[in-house]
């Protein structure tokens, strides 16, 4: 019986249509009390004295924490820790909405009431939060763990024998994750022993982060976490509010939920850094590249160490011999920045393909034949081959698709009513995570299937694509099997971050399930006998069997996932406003192990693609120090009348490189190369060549 | 008012003590108290006491103990926590308890009849037009009460009359789908 490749509805989809699916925030305890985050109000500077004698005569208050009574915590890397500053360990403050206090109440109403009465006496401080202007002040500094500077060949040579050179300056805005459920904690401690209900990225980072924090042994802590309402990187790390429930709920001897405000969320866990990135591109008259440079400024933290590795990409997409790429951060008082959907390729290949459409209109060239020009199997970057590259076909099916022409007409010449309308198309790429990772799979006299594995269900569809690997190896109906995931009790399972759990935890449960067919080999199973009658005919309750993927540690090929996207925009002729009219996105991620839902990633993706490109921009209010719109009425993310006719299509493969699936990762593809089509369709549409995400009214505004 | 004080507090000096914005906030009795009140839920009624601040967000989810409705924002942006109050979608974030004594709620929970979903349900699982599901218990209130209006007769009417509701997700083509799927059925 197939299962995997097959179009599989949600095995949780009922659970979540009828309101059933329990959330951390739906998780009672008996006892819970609630803690509410009092956040600091300026941007650094010390806390001298914080009055609490108002909020405390509010009702229901148990307690306020302070730094003077918070427990000490022991230092934490970052990653995993999301950010180095723990909180409430002293009197510093880094950044606006650090937490500086915490009040404990019996309900969440009367937690935040007293919030509210919360006095602080601040000795403030300098800051600098202005990243645009304090690029001087940009450092070099390690890019986890490896060097910010990078290169093939000869770039500065070679740059100097182009027939053709542009050089331009991209920027993207700081950018928030927003999932749909503000991030919300449980710790109850029995004894000695922690349980934590929480919506996080990995169940598994989070036990050994808290553990390492509170100096107990991770088998002191479970982690439990049923579903997740979204994430996109703000709960990969581990985070301020996790570490208060956690040793808070102990000082009160009580189970303690606390949730994170809308507002909160927005200096609480991370957000994508805003960039400045410089490329130049040298190219012979025919097209071919010559030499490559990238270099890119990224906002940081005094709070940690985030440098998005914006450029990463930019090496290894096209034949290009000489090749440079550079990071610098400038470091600002506000949170630390940390991966969001979708990161690294997903700001470098912004400024990387709006760079390579500036050079197409400068030699006169289709954007398309351009990128074909420069078609390459190596990745030059690391002088290996690709695992397996059908991104030539990507290319050929959207031009198809798309009706991408031949010749494309001068820009600001095409309309349609009030609208000047344009096309786009743009190349994607994504680096193929892969981790280590465990499973167990249990046959059931009841002809039941149980899954298990330590990761989480975030919205991929992890829960469904689990159950079709089980049920192909076993041969049995997608429906009969049971995927427990979300849960330190199980074997160790990866982190939902980087595109990764399909391959990783997916080899692990196919080795689990294949390990299980060896097993009821070897208690007698004949061939052709279901597994339940087996169970029955010997009497068993049930049979187990574990496996482990672990991906080799040096690959003699270079993983990555591929995209060509196309993208038609209008720009009101007299408003300037820009709007996407369709999309069209082939894709090449090896084996897709569920067309519904992978289908659906992509779309996801490329919609927070158009966040990108047209409305999603984090304001900083430099007087105050703080981000300007913390909830979604400032903070504008694509809601469905932004949305176009989006067309979606697989080219069909199997990456046997990558892992015994055939699957890389999709998740973050989506959000990728989406931004620049946009942004050159919007130069084809109205002459205008923007080069700042988000494009928005006012950049039509003047001289061009 | 208060932004303004410490803007130009900062703007003159550069370091200098400022008082948290909210030194002057007041506590607020009248709305600790109680009130009690029927809460009429999906065909049940549950008598309760609230707080005159509780928002019927809160109530549902804290009180009666029904977490279907979900808060997004808790300030009428998201569409997370829509229920029907007398048939009419309305944002219960956005809504005090006490001001629906004895008024017909319906929630997520209440919408399959048994083990039979309603049709949108099923439109929602057979067009995969969710992914993390939190905002699907507001999207599919606000489904249904977009296809009783008569707003879903085109795809882009769905998508005008259903961009209350966000799905950071972003399952939004799905969800049109899903929507369309059901325009026009009698028993919606």
């Amino acid at each position: 019986m197939s299962a995997i490749g097959v179009a599989t509805n949600r095995v949780e989809g009922r659970a979540k249509v009828t309101g059933a699916a329990r959330y951390t925030g739906d998780i009672v305890a008996e006892g819970l009390v609630h803690g509410f985050i009092v956040g600091s109000t300026i941007a650094s500077g010390r806390v001298l004295d914080i009055d609490f004698s108002r909020a405390r005569e509010a009702g229901g208050v148990l307690r306020v924490f302070t730094h003077l009574d918070m427990p000490r915590l022991r230092s934490l890397a970052s990653p995993p820790a999301g950010d180095t500053h723990l909180p409430m360990q002293d009197d510093r403050v880094l950044y606006e909405g650090q937490p500086v206090a915490v009040v404990v109440s019996e309900t969440f109403e009367q937690a935040r009431e007293a919030a509210r009465l919360v006095e602080v006496t601040y000795d403030r401080s300098d800051f600098l939060t202005d990243f645009a202007g304090n690029l001087s002040r940009a450092e070099h500094r390690p890019l986890y763990g490896m060097p910010p500077d990078t290169q093939h060949g000869d770039p500065d040579t070679f740059m100097q024998r182009g027939d053709v050179v542009v050089g331009a300056t991209y920027a993207t805005a700081d950018r928030h994750h927003v999932p749909m459920e503000p991030s919300v904690t449980m710790a109850m401690w029995h004894g000695e022993r922690l349980i934590l209900r929480d919506a996080v990225q990995g169940v598994m980072l989070t036990r050994n982060t808290v553990a390492q924090a509170l100096g107990i042994e991770p088998s002191q802590v479970e982690v439990q976490c049923e579903f997740v309402g979204g994430a996109f990187g703000c709960t990969g790390f581990i985070w301020s509010h996790q570490l208060l429930a956690a040793a808070l709920s102990r000082e009160i001897g009580r189970p303690l939920r606390l949730t994170l405000t809308r507002a909160q969320t927005f200096t609480a866990h991370g957000y994508q850094p805003a960039s400045v990135q410089t490329v130049r591109l040298a190219a012979t008259q025919d097209g071919a590249l010559l030499a490559t440079r990238h270099d890119s400024l990224l906002a940081g933290s005094v709070a940690g160490g985030h440098v998005e590795p914006v450029g990463w990409g930019t090496r290894s997409v096209y034949a290009c011999d000489n090749a440079a790429v550079t990071h610098r951060v400038v470091r600002l008082n506000k949170g630390n920045p940390t991966p969001m959907r979708s990161p690294i390729e997903g700001i470098g290949m912004v400024a990387t393909e709006i760079a390579m459409d500036e050079l197409a209109f400068e030699l006169g060239m289709n954007p398309l034949e351009l990128r074909l020009r420069n078609y390459t199997d190596t990745d030059l970057a690391h002088n290996r081959p690709f695992s397996l590259k059908r991104l030539r076909e990507c290319y050929s099916e959207g031009a198809r698709l798309f009706g991408w022409p031949q010749t494309l007409p001068p820009p600001a010449t095409l309309q349609d009513g009030r609208e000047l309308v344009g096309y786009g198309m743009a190349t994607a790429i994504f680096q193929t995570f892969r981790s280590e990772a465990s499973a167990r799979v249990t046959a059931l006299q009841s002809g039941r299937i149980r899954v298990e594995t330590g990761t989480q269900e975030i919205g991929g569809g992890t829960y469904t694509v689990l159950a079709q690997v089980a049920a192909e190896v076993l041969d049995v109906p997608v429906a009969n099997v049971d995927v427990v995931i979300g849960d330190t009790r199980l074997p160790e399972g990866p982190i939902s971050a980087g595109s990764r759990v399909t391959l990783s935890a997916g080899s692990a449960v196919q080795a689990a399930a294949r390990n299980l067919l060896t097993r009821f080999g070897e208690v007698g199973r004949p061939n052709g006998e279901s597994l339940a009658a087996a169970l029955q005919r010997l009497n068993l309750d049930e049979l187990s069997a574990d496996g482990r993927w672990q991906p080799e540690q040096e690959s003699r090929f270079s993983l990555y996932s591929f995209g060509a996207v196309y993208a038609e925009v209008g720009v009101d002729k007299d408003l300037a406003i820009p709007r996407v009219r369709r999309v069209v996105g082939v894709y090449d991620a090896g084996k897709i192990i569920n067309p519904k839902a992978a289908r659906g990633q992509m779309t996801g993706g490329i919609i927070w693609g158009i966040g990108q490109a047209l409305l999603e921009k984090s304001e900083m209010d430099h007087t105050l120090g703080r981000f300007l719109s913390k909830n979604l009425a400032g903070y504008l993310v694509p809601v469905n009348a932004d949305v176009p006719d989006i067309e979606v299509q697989f080219i069909d493969g199997f990456d046997a490189e990558a892992g015994p699936l055939g699957a890389r990762g999709i998740g973050e593809l989506g959000g990728i190369g989406i931004g620049a089509a946009i942004a050159n369709a919007v130069f084809h549409a109205s002459g205008r060549r923007v080069r700042s995400l988000p494009i928005l009214p006012e950049h039509f505004l003047g001289q061009t | 008012m208060e932004l303004s004080a410490v803007t130009s507090a900062a703007a003159l000096l550069p370091t200098i003590s400022v008082r948290r914005a909210e030194a002057t906030a007041q506590p607020s009795p009248a709305a600790a108290q109680k009130t009690t009140l029927d809460l009429h839920v999906n065909g049940a009624v549950h008598p309760v006491s609230v707080e005159n601040r509780a928002t019927l967000l809160d109530a549902l989810r804290d009180t009666i103990g029904l977490t279907g409705t979900k808060k997004g924002c808790d300030r009428g942006e998201c569409g997370a926590c829509t229920i029907h109050i007398d048939g009419r979608r309305v944002l219960s974030c956005l809504t005090l308890a006490v001001m629906t004594d004895g008024r017909e709620i319906t929630t997520i929970e209440g919408l399959a009849e048994g083990d039979q979903l309603h049709p949108v349900q099923t439109a929602f699982i057979e067009h995969d037009a969710f992914q993390c599901g939190f905002c699907t218990s507001g999207q599919i209130m606000s489904a249904v009460a977009c296809i009783r209006e008569g707003h879903a007769a085109s795809d882009d009417e769905v998508r005008e009359f259903m961009s209350g509701n966000i799905c950071r997700c972003a399952a939004y083509p799905q969800i049109v789908a899903a929507v369309r799927s059901c325009s026009g059925m009698e028993e919606i």
